[in-house]
């Protein structure tokens, strides 16, 4: 088929789906949007931005002053792409349009991981302004620096539609920092945002995405990951403030033989906020393997945490960890983890805890000295510092920063 | 010098510690005995200060001073440490975070480690605290704890039990350290009190003062080694037996 064809195949099956309601998640009212943005003109150099839209971005951890530290930088405005660029050779990025232009294979990775018609919000995306990167590890290429993206919403009433379109080719092995944020806190907007991630054979990628969005602002992220014989996707969320409503559950394929998926999330929120995170995994091949590990708090929202793992091929083994801790009266945590194995021979666990900090804790620490609200504290850190395996030092640094940060909003 | 004046301890409205007197001097450690659920735990999660352990009567004074009223931070602070029985697990809290803790700014990484090494628990430094500790794990977990915080006073709570053979002589080596046993007798300023159940860390560390407590009440203060030999032989029926009747102790 043609890209023309393929194009208007999948216009038309949003169309049908343009009123369809998520399955999860408070309906949004999408026509209180638009789509159109102030087109935003395009920056060669990044560090030439707004300081204070630097600074909203570097809370999200986009770095765009010292870029030595990224091996490519991806940052969109609203609607429109205003900077791409990449420094190492065997990564390419890109705004999606421009890839679509430059390969003809595109459709192959156009719609195949998320389907156009999951739900309106989808839907949404393909039939309306839409833009997103395009970043590809070229086979066998290994970059140590991570390629930041941000996607940043500056107009007061916008939709963002987001696409993305991530490869990373045979034994490429690549780490992406996606920063999300918002110029204001008092300004309504929908983000909607599409991630298609393909990791062939033997490649790696580790995916660090970082939520700072404002309480008024609604979020929809679709995200689905092929990953084949061998691959690593290793995913790592980080939600580190208020949101009005944020609902999303990625899901991974493992469809080749050993095939590997992680999933962290920490979410931290408050009053007025209401999440549903979850990730899923399906372990379709022999050997294949996932952990999902989450870590809510909150100190009055609500936060739906869900976790689904399903084995359907011999050998393979899923751990699922849900852990939730409600500081203050006020907030709700319903942690649904869920297995399903379709067959014998494989391993799938689960736990899962919710509750307030155990006084018995704190007291344990007073004893070594420490005051309530020091040992509070320690308790708070330890409990959202997930120990991710495999994470570059750099990476692994910069998370914990976050988690220090967004620590600092719940104390 | 640790003051223990007639005190009674309730927990949940039952009160289970009965006019109860103590007192050690610096330098002392002073062994306690007692068959299981005799309030050896309760009297010393009280002097340590634990809020669920109401002192209902009495008061405890510590290096002059009346501590009775004050918190369990406070009192740690002010040179009060404990190993706990049963500490609870506390997850995502590395073993290092509390010794780290411990220390409260003395030292650096490597008395960490120093530490660690003393205690056998270099591969614990990265663990959760706790978790999936063994018994004995736990009791130098703990004692490692103690090394880092320097308390003046040390509050043991049967730190033999769980413990093998091959690791009780390290427990021994561990709070003689602590207890300061290796100084000759007129430096020493540390004090210690040592619930015993079984009394086997008597072999280990000397003490001089040693007491039975029953259903709540101290029966009798004599020396430790004298009365672990008794327990032995008779049990702690006829040792108990003995001291019914007699009057509560008082200085
Ligand atoms: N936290 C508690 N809640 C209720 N009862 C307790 C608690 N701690 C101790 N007790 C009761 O107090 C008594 C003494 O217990 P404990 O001090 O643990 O004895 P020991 O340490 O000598 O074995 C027991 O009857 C026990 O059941
Ligand atoms: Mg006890």
């Amino acid at each position: 088929m043609s890209k023309t064809d393929t194009s208007r195949t999948y216009k038309e099956k949003a169309r049908a789906a343009i009123e369809k309601k998520a399955s999860l998640g408070e309906d949004i009212d999408i026509s209180k949007f638009t789509s159109e943005d102030e087109n935003p003109t395009y920056q060669d150099d990044p560090s030439k931005l707004p300081a204070r839209a630097k600074t909203q971005m570097l809370d999200a951890g986009v770095m765009l002053d010292d870029p030595s530290q990224r091996s490519g930088t991806y940052i969109q405005m609203d609607n429109t792409p205003v900077h791409s660029s990449v420094s190492q050779d065997g990564v390419e990025v890109m705004p999606v349009g421009q890839a679509m232009e430059k390969y003809d294979w595109m459709p192959d990775y156009w719609w195949n991981a998320v389907a156009v018609d999951q739900d309106k919000y989808t839907a949404n995306i393909e039939l309306n302004r839409y833009s997103g990167y395009f970043i590809r590890a070229l086979p066998g290429q290994k970059t140590v620096f991570p390629v930041q993206a941000c996607l940043y919403l500056a107009k007061d009433q916008l939709v963002q539609n987001v696409h993305n379109i991530i490869i990373a080719e045979e034994n490429s092995e690549m780490h992406i920092i996606t920063g999300c944020t918002t110029a204001s806190r008092e300004e309504t907007g929908l983000h909607l945002g599409v991630s298609e991630f393909y990791i062939k054979k033997g490649a790696k990628v580790t995916f660090t995405m970082i939520h700072s969005w404002s309480p008024e602002i609604a979020v929809r992220p679709r995200s689905g990951v092929i990953i084949e014989d061998g691959g690593l996707f290793m995913s790592n969320y980080l939600l580190m403030k208020p949101v009005h409503t944020l609902q999303m559950n990625p899901l991974a394929r493992c469809i080749g033989e050993n095939a590997t998926a992680r999933f962290n999330s920490v979410l931290v929120t408050g009053e007025g906020s209401s999440l549903d995170v979850g990730s899923r995994v399906m372990l379709d091949a022999e050997g294949a393997r996932t952990e999902i590990i989450s870590r809510a708090i909150t100190t009055g929202g609500v936060i739906i945490a869900r976790g689904y793992i399903e084995g359907n091929a011999p050998e393979v083994k899923g751990h699922l960890e849900c852990r939730g801790l409600i500081l203050g009266e006020r907030g709700i945590i319903h942690a649904i983890p869920e297995l399903k194995g379709n067959l014998a021979g494989i391993d799938l666990s689960h736990e899962a805890a919710v509750g307030k900090i155990a006084e018995e804790e704190v007291e344990y620490l007073m004893a070594r000295g420490l005051t309530r609200e020091e040992a509070t504290a320690t308790i708070v850190r330890g409990f959202l510092r997930v120990d991710i395996e495999g994470l570059p030092p750099m990476l692994a640094d910069e998370l914990r920063r976050a988690v220090e940060a967004s620590e600092k909003e719940v104390m | 010098m640790l003051k223990i004046k007639d005190l009674s301890v309730a927990v949940e409205d039952k009160v289970i510690i009965h006019d109860v007197n103590l007192t050690i001097k610096n330098g002392e450690t002073h062994v306690l005995f007692g068959p299981n659920g005799a309030g050896k735990s309760t009297l010393l999660m009280a002097i340590m200060g634990f809020p669920k352990y109401r002192i209902t009567k009495g008061s405890i004074s510590f290096k002059g001073k009346d501590i009775t009223n004050l918190s369990v931070d406070e009192r740690a602070r002010m040179g009060i440490g404990m190993s706990f029985q049963r500490p609870p697990v506390v997850r995502g809290v590395k073993t290092q975070d509390m010794v780290a803790a411990c220390l409260q700014g003395r030292g650096d990484g490597d008395t960490i480690s120093q530490l660690a090494e003393k205690a056998d628990l270099n591969d614990f430094l990265e663990r959760d605290i706790n978790y999936g500790f063994s018994g004995g794990e736990v009791k130098r977990s703990e004692l490692m704890q103690l090394l880092a915080q320097r308390p003046e006073l040390t509050l043991l709570d049967e730190p033999e039990s769980g413990v093998d053979l091959v690791n009780i002589a390290l427990i021994g080596e561990l709070m003689n350290d602590l207890l300061e046993k290796n100084c000759p007798i007129q430096q020493r300023k540390c004090m210690g009190l040592i619930i015993t159940h079984t009394g086997h860390i008597l072999d280990y560390v000397n003490a001089r003062t040693g007491y039975v407590m029953c259903d709540g009440t101290i029966g009798c203060v004599g020396d430790p080694h004298e009365m672990l030999a008794t327990i032995r032989e008779k049990g702690y029926e006829e040792c108990i037996k003995c001291y019914l009747g007699r009057l509560p102790l008082y200085e």
